[in-house]
C-alpha cells in the first residue's frame, strides 16, 4: 500500500507541467476573478437635477461627493438630462422632487445600456440617499446590506471558484490518472497482482487529496489576505466542509473513470458533466433562484451548488457548522451514494 | 505426476455467448506451454480465468495448487504476468518499477534490492537501473517487463503476446530469457501469433471457437497435420 502511494506521488511529481498547472490555476483564477472580473463599480459619474436647491438636497449631494464610489459632475437642467446620459457625461442622474425636503421623494435615471453597472449604481445611490435625515424620517425605510456592505464581488466569487477548482483537480485528475493506466495496460497487470482493487483506487486518491489540500490552503490564504474575504465562520469549519467536498469530487472522478476507456473521453466527460453544471447551476455566476423550475431540480443534485452555498454561509455570513447542516447533509449523502456506486461499479467491471 | 495447471471442462459464458467451451488440459512443471489461437478464439478469456481475474461459469481445476473456482486471490500472488501492452511505468525508473512490483507481491525491502540487482545483472542492464523506463527502447522495456514479472520468483509466468511489435533480434533474445527461466524450473505459459516462436515451445495447444482443437508437441502436430511448419498447422486448423 505504501509503495503504491509512493508510486502515485512519483507520477505526479514527475509530470512537472501538470503539477504546475494544478498549483497555478487556482492562484490565477482567484486573482482573475478577484480583481478583473469584478462587478464592483467605482467612480460612477453622477449629476443632480434639483428644482429647489434646499438644505436637504445639498446634504444629499455632500454625501455623494464624499463617497469614493461616485464622481459628482454637478447640476443639470431637466431638459439636458437625456443628452448628458447619451454623451456619457453622466452614468446616473438623481432628480430630486420639488418637495424633497418634506416627502423625501427622488427619481433615479440610469444608463441602462450597461445593465450591471446601472444596477450596482442604483443600489449604491439608494443606500447613500436613504441614510440622510430627510429620507429616514420621511420614507421610514432604512436599508443595510449585511455581511457584505460594500457588495464586493470577490465575496461571491471565491466560494464559487473553490467549488469549481476542487471538482476540476480531484474529479478530472483522478479520472484521467485511472483511465491512463487502463490505456497503457498497466491496470491489467495491477489487477492480476494480489493487490486488492480498492487499494489501487484509494492510493490513487490520496495524492490528489493532498494536492487539493495544498490548493485549498493557497486559496484560503489569498482570499483572506489579498481579497479581504472574511473567514467569519472559522477556518476549521471551512476546511472540514471542504475536505468532505474533496472526497465527494474524488468519488465522482472514480465514477467517471469506470465509465470511460480513454483519457480524452475522461477529460470531455469531466468537462461536460462537471464544469458546465457548475457554471450554470451552482450559483457561481447566476443566482439559483432564477433558474426555471425544471432545471432547478438539476441544480439540487449538483454537488458544488451545496458546497458553494455552505462556503458562502461559513465564510461570509459567519455561521457555525449548525448553520450549514442541510448543505453538509446533502454533500455527505451524495458522497456515500457516489462512493458506494463507484466501488461497486469498479468491482463489477472486473468480472 | 507434477502438473502446475490442471483444468477440467473450464467454461465461461457471457449471457448467451460461450467464450470458452469446456476446455481441459494440464501443464507440467517447468515446461514452456504455447497457448495459440486466432483472435477471438477465447484465449484471453481462458487466460483471465487461469490468472484468477475472472471466475469460470463451470468446470474445475487448479493453478499452482489453488482452486480456480474459489481461490483466485491466492493464485494471483503465486503467478507472474506480463502482456504485450504492459511496458512498466514509463515515468518511473527501472529500479522504482522493480521496487513497486516487489512491494506489491509482498517482498521485503532488502530482498527486492538483491533480486533487482541480480535480474539486471542477468540481462547486463545494471548501468541503466536509474534510467526512466520511458527513455528505453521497446525491446529493452519488454525484457525488463519479463524480469519484473519474475521478481517474486513465481512458479509459473503467464505471458500474453510478450513479443508483439518487437524486432526479430530482440525477439530471439527475449526467447533466450524465457528458456533460461524455464531451465531454472519456472513454468512458462505463453500466447503468441508468431509461429516460429511456437516451435520453441515444449507443447502447444491451439484454440478454435472456444475449444482446444489440438494439443501436442510442435513436432507431433506437424506430423499429424502433414505440415512443413507450424504456420501450416495453424492455418489448416483454424480455417
Amino acid at each position: 500500500m505504501s509503495s503504491f502511494i509512493r508510486k502515485e506521488m512519483l507520477h505526479i511529481l514527475r509530470d512537472r507541467r501538470t503539477l504546475l498547472v494544478v498549483l497555478v490555476i487556482p492562484l490565477m483564477l482567484i486573482m482573475l476573478f478577484g480583481f478583473t472580473v469584478s462587478t464592483d463599480v467605482n467612480n460612477i459619474k453622477v449629476m443632480v437635477c434639483a428644482p429647489h436647491r434646499s438644505y436637504a438636497v445639498a446634504e444629499a449631494v455632500n454625501r455623494m461627493t464624499a463617497s469614493r464610489y461616485f464622481e459628482y459632475k454637478g447640476f443639470v437642467d431637466a431638459g439636458d438630462i437625456d443628452q448628458s446620459l447619451r454623451t456619457g457625461k453622466a452614468a446616473a442622474v438623481v432628480v430630486f422632487a420639488d418637495d424633497y425636503d418634506v416627502s423625501g421623494k427622488y427619481q433615479l435615471l440610469l444608463d441602462g445600456a450597461d445593465v450591471n453597472t446601472a444596477r450596482t449604481s442604483q443600489a449604491y445611490l439608494q443606500s447613500v440617499l436613504s441614510t440622510g435625515n430627510v429620507a429616514v424620517k420621511q420614507s421610514g425605510i432604512q436599508t443595510h446590506m449585511l455581511f457584505n456592505p460594500q457588495m464586493k464581488s470577490s465575496f461571491n466569487f471565491v466560494p464559487g471558484i473553490m467549488g469549481m477548482i476542487f471538482l476540476l483537480i480531484c474529479a478530472m485528475m483522478t479520472s484521467i490518472s485511472i483511465v491512463k493506466e487502463k490505456e497503457t495496460g498497466t491496470m491489467e497487470v495491477l489487477l492480476v497482482s494480489p493487490v486488492k482493487p480498492i487499494y489501487i483506487i484509494v492510493s490513487k486518491m490520496i495524492p490528489y487529496l493532498l494536492l487539493s489540500f495544498i490548493d485549498l490552503v493557497i486559496i484560503l490564504v489569498l482570499a483572506y489576505f489579498v481579497l479581504d474575504v472574511p473567514l467569519a465562520g472559522g477556518v476549521g469549519n471551512v476546511v472540514l466542509v471542504s475536505v468532505l467536498y474533496l472526497v465527494l469530487a474524488l468519488a465522482l472522478g472514480m465514477m467517471v473513470s469506470n465509465v470511460v476507456e480513454s483519457q480524452v473521453a475522461a477529460l470531455l466527460i469531466s468537462a461536460m458533466v462537471m464544469i458546465m453544471p457548475v457554471i450554470f447551476f451552482s450559483g457561481l455566476l447566476f443566482p439559483t433562484e432564477n433558474i426555471p423550475w425544471a432545471l432547478r431540480w438539476i441544480s439540487y443534485v449538483v454537488p458544488p451548488r451545496w458546497y458553494i452555498d455552505a462556503m458562502r454561509k461559513l465564510m461570509i455570513e459567519g455561521v457555525d457548522l449548525k448553520g450549514v447542516l442541510l448543505e453538509v447533509g446533502v454533500l455527505l449523502a451524495e458522497t456515500v451514494v457516489l462512493m458506494t456506486a463507484a466501488v461497486k461499479k469498479f468491482n463489477d467491471r472486473l468480472e | 505426476m507434477d502438473n502446475i495447471i490442471e483444468i477440467r471442462g473450464l467454461t465461461k459464458k457471457f449471457g448467451n455467448f460461450t467464450a470458452v467451451d469446456g476446455i481441459s488440459f494440464s501443464v507440467e512443471r517447468g515446461e514452456i506451454f504455447g497457448f495459440l489461437g486466432a483472435n477471438g478464439a477465447g484465449k484471453t478469456t481462458a487466460m483471465r480465468m487461469l490468472c484468477g481475474l475472472s471466475f469460470p461459469t463451470a468446470g474445475s481445476g487448479k493453478v499452482a495448487g489453488y482452486d480456480v473456482m474459489t481461490e483466485g486471490e491466492q493464485i494471483k500472488s503465486h503467478i507472474g504476468y506480463m502482456s504485450q501492452r504492459f511496458s512498466l511505468y514509463e515515468d518511473l525508473t527501472v529500479n522504482e518499477n522493480m521496487e513497486l512490483f516487489g512491494g506489491i507481491y509482498g517482498m521485503k525491502r532488502g530482498d527486492i534490492a538483491d533480486r533487482s540487482c541480480q535480474l539486471l545483472h542477468e540481462i547486463s542492464f545494471s548501468d541503466h537501473a536509474d534510467d526512466l523506463v520511458g527513455s528505453l527502447p521497446l525491446g529493452w522495456r519488454q525484457k525488463l517487463a519479463f524480469m519484473v514479472a519474475t521478481m517474486h520468483r513465481p512458479e509459473i509466468v503467464f505471458l500474453d503476446e510478450p513479443t508483439g511489435g518487437v524486432d526479430p533480434i530482440t525477439r530471439r533474445q527475449f526467447w533466450d530469457l524465457i528458456r533460461a527461466a524455464a531451465a531454472r524450473g519456472t513454468t512458462i505459459f505463453v500466447t503468441t501469433h508468431y509461429m516460429d516462436e511456437a516451435e520453441y515451445c515444449s507443447r502447444i495447444s491451439i484454440m478454435v471457437d472456444g475449444r482446444i482443437k489440438a494439443l501436442d508437441t510442435p513436432q507431433a502436430l506437424m506430423l499429424q497435420m502433414d505440415a512443413k511448419n507450424m504456420n501450416e498447422v495453424f492455418v489448416k486448423l483454424c480455417r
